[in-house]
């Protein structure tokens, strides 16, 4: 009993770091159409500001409990400067393009991305421990957790939700929808679908550089950060169906309880069982779990 | 017609002789591989090529201590050509071809991955290019194949496993029931741990294994691997991690009380102990793959080579930065030893791999015997300690040393048969 109690906390933990990295991925996909491949490298720009600034300030005599500010401020700040730029000095000019050649565009700004981090902070690991084990641990049985773990599930729920009001509650929101299921006339309507397409690359990459930001204390930021949390990211949008908030929680959910599962009580499938589930889904429902039929449009 | 034959081989013969000479003081182009970009860039690569840098570098100026006070290779300067070893094995080989066949490299030293070194021997088999491997562990190299211009001047991963498990269980008295792991699901993580699983169950008999987690490579979240292993309660957790994946390895499993629930050993841990050192606890086990950085010999090379490292990159030299060294020491070695043997010409690269052939030369972390692989692998001995802070600096304590031909099988032995036969010589 216990050990499956550690496998549905463990399980948790990974899911709320999964759909933070992953839901903006979705929602980018859902308004412009764009399988940002560069989304990775929002998380690693997020976890490098964060761990970089919070270290500078730590070791400058913040009190240690600021930190948590300083982790979503500095994922407000590089996502501030580097989004809009991408958006509107790039993409901007690429949405007449294929989905194809857009995708490769943003892979190409992924492995740029790769190198400017290179070229910013070096290939030596930043480091930004603190905020871990600064609010103490909790025993659950045999297994001690860090409260910190809550704060992903925290973040997490908070977003989903948020982005879940936001869609369905506000006028923005409505607006949004919209824009998601036909542009054309979205446009015609009088929306300014420009300031959308800001906003939301700008909102998603946002989240994926909280994800960065508040996955840094308890990881070596290094250069390549970004690699797996894309491919990790690609296969729960793809479980969940591409665009869906609600299939990017499950996603999230499914893979984080079947790889706690495994890592339980059958280590050597680890490797290979996120993509099992991924085929399996799409041996079943080739456009994901939360697919929408799609009106054919002449 | 017979004067214009010879005036035509007289001009031939002159244009010949001082190209002939220039050959012979042609500088030696060594392609160096290393990480340059990439996880394993930070801990290894850039350490490494820093290495090659100071070492190329201080050999041209003969000011590298004796034995090794000639310049360069035997009189001949030295070129480096350095390239990035990320990217996967088919880049690799794609790159040691361009380095062989465009760039007409003499020699290539190179190589901290595994798998990367796996997916280049028979490649520079093919293309009959000395190839020397720096760091790479994998003990499949040269026990399942035989190469003739293959060399690898650092020993195997076997060598970190059996020295791991006679440390822990000197360390523990041989109390210890039952032991974990944790590795990197790859050539290097996955023998590292069955050379270790077998050569505890041969030195501690009755012991078993709680869980073995194989996560994939950089990886970085360990949260349920932890777990599991919290819940089994070892007495040892073993882990060959390297690089970013060690270091959240060691940020992850402090809070949650791993350190100090079991004796916790870390065999490449040497290159995080500093970096990480308000995060380590005293008595954690710490392996520097072999007799590298805080357990190398005080002798005149290596109390150079720290120095000389210190005073250029401003830190101490770790592991990869002295397999790096050892493995441009040795090559050198090789070479003049030929060249001595070709009565002071240059060797050709045949007459440097019959010198190289179980050849011992002195590294700054003390002798180094070519002695298994038909004399294409070295053995080395290595050494064990655990962490202990001195006035909040992190130092090693309780240090044991392992010599070779204990921690390393006899030639033409495969490391698991060595194992299973208990250690026998």
């Amino acid at each position: 009993m216990e050990q499956l109690i550690a496998v549905v906390i463990d399980g948790i933990i990974y899911s709320a770091w999964l759909f933070v990295a992953a839901v903006g991925l979705t929602l980018i996909y859902g308004v412009m159409k764009i399988v940002n491949v560069a989304h990775g490298s929002f998380y690693a720009l997020g976890a490098y500001a964060a761990a970089s600034i919070t270290g500078v300030l730590l070791a400058h005599g913040m009190p240690p409990y600021w930190s948590y500010a300083t982790l979503l401020g500095s994922a407000v700040l590089v996502t501030v400067i580097v989004a809009p730029l991408i958006e509107r000095g790039i993409l901007r000019f690429m949405y007449d393009k294929d989905e194809v050649v857009i995708l490769l565009i943003t892979y190409a700004l992924f492995l740029i991305f790769e190198d400017v981090i290179k070229l910013i902070w070096g290939v030596n690991p930043y480091f930004v421990a603190e905020p871990y084990g600064l609010l103490g641990s909790f025993d659950i049985g045999d297994l001690t957790y860090p409260y910190y773990n809550l704060i992903l599930v925290g973040v997490a729920i908070i977003s989903g939700t948020g982005l879940y009001w936001m869609l369905n509650h506000t006028r923005t929101g409505k607006l949004l929808v919209a824009v998601i299921h036909d542009t054309e006339v979205s446009r015609a309507m009088g929306i300014n679908v420009d300031r959308f397409y800001v906003a939301t690359f700008a909102f998603g990459s946002l989240l994926a550089a909280i994800g960065g930001a508040y996955t840094a204390p308890t990881i070596s930021v290094v250069p390549g950060l970004g690699v797996d949390v894309i491919v990790l990211s690609f296969a729960v949008v793809v479980i969940g169906g591409l665009g869906s908030l609600p299939g990017a929680a499950l996603g999230a959910v499914i893979v984080g309880l079947v790889r706690s599962a495994a890592i339980h009580y059958l280590p050597q499938a680890e490797l290979f069982v996120i993509y099992l589930v991924m085929a399996m889904v799409l041996a079943f429902r080739p456009r994901g779990l939360f697919s929408l039929a799609e009106a054919r449009k002449i | 017609m017979n004067a214009i034959r010879k005036a035509i081989a007289a001009a031939a013969i002159a244009a010949l002789v001082p190209a002939a000479a220039a050959a012979q003081d042609a500088p030696l182009k060594i392609g160096v591989v290393s990480f340059l970009s990439g996880p394993a860039a930070g801990p290894f690569g850039v350490p490494a090529r820093n290495s090659a840098e100071i070492m190329f570098e201080m050999l041209n100026k003969g000011m590298v201590p004796a034995p090794y006070s000639t310049k360069g290779f035997g009189g001949h300067p030295l070129q480096m050509n350095v390239v990035d070893e990320s990217g996967g094995t088919t880049t690799q080989v794609t790159e040691f071809r361009n380095m062989v066949q465009r760039d007409k490299v003499d020699m290539v030293i190179g190589y901290i991955s595994s798998g990367s070194c796996l997916g280049i021997a028979p490649v520079a088999e093919e293309l009959k290019k000395l190839t020397v491997f720096f760091d790479c562990g994998t003990p499949r190299i040269f026990e399942e194949h035989s190469y003739k211009y293959v060399f690898r001047t650092a020993a195997t991963a076997t060598m970190d496993s059996v020295g791991a498990a006679l440390y822990v269980r000197d360390l523990k008295k041989g109390k210890i029931k039952s032991f974990a792991g944790i590795n990197q699901n790859y050539a290097w993580g996955q023998d590292s741990w069955s050379d270790f699983e077998a050569s505890m169950k041969k030195l501690v008999p009755g012991v078993k294994v709680t869980t073995s987690q194989m996560p994939k490579i950089f990886a970085g979240q360990y949260n349920a691997e932890i777990s599991t292993i919290l819940a089994g309660r070892p007495d040892v957790v073993h882990s060959s991690l390297w690089g970013g994946d060690l270091e959240a390895l060691i940020l992850q499993a402090g809070p949650r009380g791993l350190f100090k629930r079991s004796t916790v050993i870390l065999t490449a841990g040497e290159p995080a102990m500093y970096k990480l050192a308000g995060s380590l606890p005293n008595g954690v086990v710490i392996g520097a793959r072999g007799p590298y950085g805080p357990y190398a010999p005080h002798n005149a090379l290596n109390t150079w080579f720290r120095k000389v490292f210190q005073d250029r990159y401003g830190v101490v030299p770790n592991y990869a930065a002295y397999h790096m060294a050892q493995a441009i020491l040795g090559t050198k070695a090789a070479w003049e030893k030929a060249q001595a043997a070709n009565g002071g010409k240059r060797p050709s690269q045949d007459q440097v791999i019959t010198a190289f052939e179980h050849l011992k030369f002195e590294s700054p972390a003390g002798e180094v015997d070519m002695a298994n692989g038909h004399g294409h692998q070295a053995i080395t001995g290595t050494a064990y300690g655990v962490t202990k802070k001195v006035h909040g600096k992190m130092t090693i304590a309780h240090i044991r040393r392992y010599p070779a031909s204990e921690v390393n099988p006899p030639d033409g032995i495969k490391s698991s048969d060595w194992i299973a036969s208990g250690f026998k010589r």
